[in-house]
């Protein structure tokens, strides 16, 4: 019962893959579901860590794309 | 395992998912900027929030670790998502349009430029002499 719901949550985040900054935001979302997922399935628990990272990085960039098209400058 | 635990697995799973999909659906089906918003957010704290609750669970029960590092991504995602939607409509807000539905100004006005005085928020106090500045005096 879990294999079968872990591959259709699988299809539906990897068909959600498929716009500027909410894209850019939406996607990096879905690649950390992917990870977790794949973590799920594969039973390793090391991809939160590639998880995690990925959180971190993908809100920095966001900001950063905000700020630069608001300011036309990331650091002031 | 029990089937108890098996099923709180499996609907969290499945509840993530698809509010994952619905998310990214609402990207690609709604029209504005604004409406556009709504989707990723959800997608965000409903969507993962469930997937990595089902994580927790899942390892706990199958290989009898307890994980952490999904309560932090969690935490992390749930902190930083208004964040990043309120920037991005703070930038939907003053971004000049060009191209196809071109529009002469912005909704808000162009922001202050980096060097010069003025507040980062996006809608400021009124001036004094303004009538919104007696409003609620």
């Amino acid at each position: 019962m879990i294999a079968v719901s872990l591959h259709v949550a699988f299809g539906c985040v990897a068909l959600a893959l498929l716009l500027r900054i909410i894209a850019l935001d939406t996607m990096v979302i879905n690649a950390i579901a992917l990870i977790v997922l794949i973590g799920m399935i594969g039973g390793n628990d090391t991809y939160f860590e590639a998880a995690l990272l990925l959180a971190m990085v993908g809100f920095v960039s966001t900001i950063a794309y905000c700020k630069f098209i608001l300011r036309g400058d990331i650091v002031e | 395992m029990s089937v108890a635990l098996d099923l709180v697995i499996t609907g969290l799973i499945l509840l993530g998912a698809a509010f994952v999909l619905i998310g990214s659906w609402g990207l690609v089906r709604l029209t504005s900027t604004m409406e556009r918003l709504h989707g990723p957010t959800k997608a965000t704290t409903l969507g993962l929030g469930a997937l990595l609750a089902a994580s927790v669970v899942f390892f706990q029960a199958k290989l009898d670790v307890w994980t952490a590092h999904e309560l932090l991504i969690s935490l992390f995602l749930f902190i930083t998502a208004p964040i990043s939607a309120n920037m991005i409509a703070k930038v939907h807000l003053h971004r000049l349009r060009t191209g196809a539905n071109a529009e002469q100004d912005s909704i808000a006005g162009s922001p202050p430029p980096p060097d010069a005085e003025g507040d980062w928020a996006t809608f400021e106090a009124p001036k004094p002499g303004n009538p919104a500045a007696t409003a609620n005096t």
